[in-house]
């Protein structure tokens, strides 16, 4: 508390003594300044960097499965070295390929495209961006990556034991997660995950509160709410549909650690396993469902809503064009938000649900589909008749439009209950949510990352490899997830590791193949960007000019390498909205600038 | 072998393109930094614009060489599967002619209004006409898919037919069993508690119930009369499993404690799939669709659908595993009966001959 107390009392008198040098004030040991910092921008550099760390791990698991997918009938040696008895014989046991699916989900959904993502963009863009010396509490700040690396370290140390990490899928139905004698990975490995989560909730709740704060109060003097860059706009709804949706997914765990230790029957009932009759009576296995799904449809929206706010403000920037629609993009953000809880059961149609519920759901789902065809035609409108500048962050913001697009449209079919009794849990279900919240947030990250990275560390990020990367990226992640269409067409559920008993489904040999070589090339890709992250941070090119990008957002407005309170002497005041480019026929005008008398006036 | 031999060339590649990368940026540098921005500017609008060609013919790729591979649209063999595939086959012209106009507006924006020497861009910061046009669109065009939709939906999970035959299929780690009633049309009582495999009553029939006597239990294959609309009852003895059907278009979960219920009417025999696909080897296969744990993947069911006489004549020749039951207690009754008396002579003194027998 006192922490929070000094920092308030620190940024305060900063504002009366402009000029005044941030560093004087407090002296900064390496433990204070890398490990227990209290700097947002070194928050999200932690959040960002564990991020990466987590993208290796859950990409390298997929890399592990699409071998067993391509190459059923191989055997590769090295797997049984690495892996022993989880690849006895060089060849993916069904626990093994299980427990790395499930893993790869719940790394790159919660790890990488929640924690990495709005852990990182939120922390470092929020205070630079809405004018603020940091977050409301710098503490909780903290606190909020310490609460994720523990959850790290849990779900880290899960994929040791011997039992092996949970295994029921990411979604962890019970009574499949609930009963040990269910699967292996059922045993301590669900514990872990479900501890690993709780820690992972008080994460997402100390950094959610703080984002809101931060954006409701402590806005810089002229900022008014309709001022902010999408960004903000973006990270706010983000922090509230994360707010308010992941205490359900830990109160849904709760209950399920209470039937897999306590003897309750929440979720169980009817159960005859492994040649007993369990005593559980009375349970319902759906109610789960909808407590996870009551978190897990709000959970892709926070995956995806900062992407869209982060792509937003780069086809502003690089097309020098004003965002097209800014109030439009707002609330299509607000109806996103707010129809994102009442659409859960849309996961749900063909688990025997009522189906006049059933039609509730699919008139919201595909009500859901308008916000997101209104953002689709602002972006593009955006562009049109721009001066578009092909930075890397360009390239991957116009790829994110794409992956939008394709995966997006895919959700029309899966949305119309009639279409999903045929297509649920089959591949194509795959190739949907992988395009558009997989990819497409993968895309957002990169041009995020790419675009600020010279604020980040005052250097710029290699453009020839960043332009292999995308090219690459861009091409490998159409040509895997396209043809997986077809397969769900074909009506191959997914999770099936060897298709080869089956009659209807064994047709694909070459074409899953062809996924996996893509697959091992496209992983690597990203190690190739990994690279020249870590590489750039100490030998790219250093940054000479304040405002790189020609952007107007306040972020451009501090030095180069800002300290901790990001300006220094007074937080400048804002008097225009954040898109102000090619106007008047001046290339950009930043917010700080004051109205001009004879400027043609906004509605902003 | 193989694998070293990836990993070292996938590393050199990496060493590669490191070094190529880095003395671009040094020519870019010696060349000046705004030239060499223009020119990669011009080479990737120029690279967008292939993709989008590329890309639209790899579209047209994927449909040649992957289209017959799969479950055609209008190939459906039941009743709701063919509404399904006309659903499916409205959806994707709909999606299908959005995604042309879009990703053709976004590559060709994207070249078109690459950075150019001397153009600036167009101040455009809304226009409320363009957002009502794209918002009432997309508004139209959905509601009337939902219409078509839930009409369908209703249709489908609508109540079964008086005629249609009940069979209950059940899933557990990792098969398929199939119960029909018997001659009185009725599926007997069941509970969990009651399962023994050991006795052969792996669903838990109840034998107090009457109506289970002479229902029958299979496994694989489940047997079905064409043109007769069946109604399945779904359960499951442990975790959740899903009963998905690919050539019928419909699936449904199997979830422990709460039995679901699917109804359709198969028009096309097995025969008949069999000179449609010209494959012989081809079977109706229920696919587990929800992870169920290891045996996941191979938890295959298979159907056959029939004429009625074939069915007829398959149903005769089943057991009702009640009668195995009686037998058994018969036996059983005979057996104790033995026993007792051949404790009752181990009891006494002389009765040494009992051990003999």
């Amino acid at each position: 508390m006192s922490d929070i107390l000094h920092t308030h009392t620190e940024t305060a008198s900063h504002d009366h003594h402009a000029g005044d040098h941030v560093h004087a004030h407090h002296k900064e040991t390496f433990l204070t300044k890398y490990i227990f910092s209290q700097d947002h921008k070194m928050i999200s550099k932690q959040f960002l960097i564990t991020g990466i760390i987590w993208a290796i791990i859950g990409g390298l698991f997929s890399v592990l499965f699409r071998l067993q997918l391509g190459f059923p009938n191989e055997s590769f040696p090295i797997l049984e070295t690495v892996f022993g008895k989880w690849a006895q014989g060089g060849k993916i046991s069904p626990d093994f390929y299980y427990a790395l699916i499930t893993m790869h989900g719940t790394i790159l959904i919660f790890f990488v495209l929640t924690a990495g993502l709005s852990g990182t963009y939120s922390n470092l863009l929020i205070p630079l961006q809405v004018g603020a010396r940091d977050m409301a509490s710098p503490l909780m700040n903290m606190l909020s990556y310490w609460f994720f690396f523990l959850a790290s370290i849990v779900m880290f140390v899960s994929l040791f034991i011997q039992t092996g990490p949970a295994s029921g899928g990411w979604t962890v139905y019970p009574p499949l997660s609930a009963l040990g004698d269910a699967s292996i990975g059922s045993k301590a490995g669900m514990d872990y995950w479900i501890i690993s989560m709780a820690l992972f909730v008080v994460s997402s709740l100390l950094g959610n509160l703080n984002y809101i704060a931060t954006i409701l109060n402590m806005r810089t003097k002229g900022m008014s709410m309709t001022r902010l860059p999408l960004t903000i706009w973006a990270f706010l709804f983000t922090a509230i549909l994360g707010a308010l949706a992941f205490p359900v997914l830990l109160s849904g765990l709760i209950l399920l650690l209470f039937d897999r230790h306590a003897g309750t029957s929440f979720y169980l009932s009817d159960i005859y396993l492994a040649g007993q009759a369990l005593p559980n009576e009375g349970g319902d296995a759906i109610l789960f469902q909808h407590l996870f799904w009551f978190l897990g449809h709000p959970e892709v929206y926070i995956i995806i809503l900062p992407t869209m706010g982060i792509v937003s403000e780069i086809l502003a920037v690089n097309s020098r064009k004003p965002i097209f629609g800014y109030s439009a993009m707002i609330l299509s953000l607000f109806a996103i938000c707010v129809l994102a809880f009442i659409v859960w059961a849309h996961h749900m149609f063909v688990s025997g649900m009522n189906p006049f519920l059933g039609s509730v759901f699919v008139l919201l789902t595909l009500l859901i589909a308008v916000p997101s065809a209104i953002k689709v035609f602002n972006w593009l409108t955006t562009i049109w008749r721009g001066n578009i500048r092909f930075t890397p962050a360009m390239l991957f913001a116009i790829g994110f439009v794409s992956m939008f697009i394709s995966g997006g449209l895919t959700g029309i079919w899966l949305g119309n209950a009639t279409i999903d009794i045929h297509l649920h849990d089959t591949m194509f279900n795959i190739a949907h949510f992988h395009l558009v919240m997989g990819v497409a947030a993968f895309f957002g990250m990169f041009a995020g990352i790419y675009h600020w990275f010279p604020k980040m560390y005052g250097r710029y990020m290699n453009n020839t490899l960043a332009y292999v990367h995308f090219w690459i990226t861009m091409i490998g992640a159409y040509l895997i997830f396209w043809p997986m269409h077809y397969q769900g067409f074909a009506g191959m559920p997914r999770r099936y590791l060897d298709k080869s008993v089956w009659v209807s489904f064994s047709q694909f040999h070459a074409l899953d193949a062809m996924i996996s070589i893509v697959t091992i090339i496209v992983f690597v890709t990203q190690l190739l960007f990994v690279f020249n992250y870590f590489y750039s941070m100490y030998k790219g090119r250093r940054v000479r000019s304040l405002n790189p990008w020609g952007a107007t957002t306040l972020e451009w407005t501090t030095p180069i390498n800002p300290g901790h309170g990001n300006w220094e002497g007074e937080i400048p005041e804002v008097h225009r909205w954040a898109y102000d480019y090619s106007k008047d026929g001046r290339d950009f005008i930043p917010q700080t600038e004051k109205v001009g008398d004879n400027e043609v006036t906004h509605a902003h | 072998m193989h694998t070293f031999l990836l990993i070292v060339i996938l590393l050199l590649g990496f060493i590669i393109t490191f070094q190529i990368a880095k003395a671009t940026e040094f020519v870019s540098i010696i060349q000046g930094e705004e030239r060499t921005r223009k020119q990669s500017n011009k080479i990737n609008a120029y690279l967008l614009l292939a993709f989008l060609i590329i890309g639209l013919f790899g579209v047209y790729w994927a449909q040649h060489t992957l289209g017959d591979k799969i479950l055609k649209f209008g190939s459906a063999a039941s009743n709701h599967g063919l509404k399904i595939d006309q659903m499916m086959k409205y959806t994707l012209i709909i999606t299908g002619i959005v995604f042309v106009i879009t990703q053709v507006l976004l590559f060709w924006f994207s070249f078109k209004y690459r950075e150019k020497e001397g153009r600036t861009a167009y101040y455009f910061p809304h226009s409320n006409k363009l957002e009502l046009i794209w918002t009432s669109v997309p508004v139209i065009t959905l509601s009337i898919m939902i219409a078509f939709g839930l009409v369908y939906w209703y249709q489908i999970t609508g109540p079964a037919p008086e005629n249609a035959t009940e069979v209950e299929i059940t899933g557990s780690q990792f098969k398929w069993e199939y119960r029909y009633a018997g001659k009185d049309k009725v599926l007997g009582k069941k509970h969990y508690t009651a399962i023994d495999e050991a006795k052969g009553n792996s669903l838990g029939l109840i034998w107090d119930d009457a109506a289970t006597h002479d229902d029958i239990v299979v496994s694989n294959p489940m047997h079905l009369v064409v043109n007769k609309p069946v109604h399945l009852v779904i359960n499951s003895k442990d975790v959740i499993h899903s009963v998905g059907l690919p050539h019928f278009r419909l699936k449904m979960d199997a979830v422990p404690g709460k039995p679901t219920t699917l109804w359709f009417t198969p028009i096309k025999t097995t025969k008949d799939m069999i000179k449609e696909t010209g494959n012989d080897n081809f079977a109706y296969e229920i696919a587990c669709d929800q992870m169920c744990g290891s045996g996941h993947t191979s938890m295959r069911g298979e159907i056959i659908v029939e004429t009625q006489e074939e069915y007829d004549q398959w149903l005769r020749s089943q057991k009702a595993p009640y009668s195995d039951v009686v037998t058994a207690k018969i036996l059983e009754r005979g057996k104790a009966k033995q026993d007792s008396i051949a404790k009752a002579e181990a009891a006494s003194p002389k009765a040494d001959t009992a051990t003999k027998k």
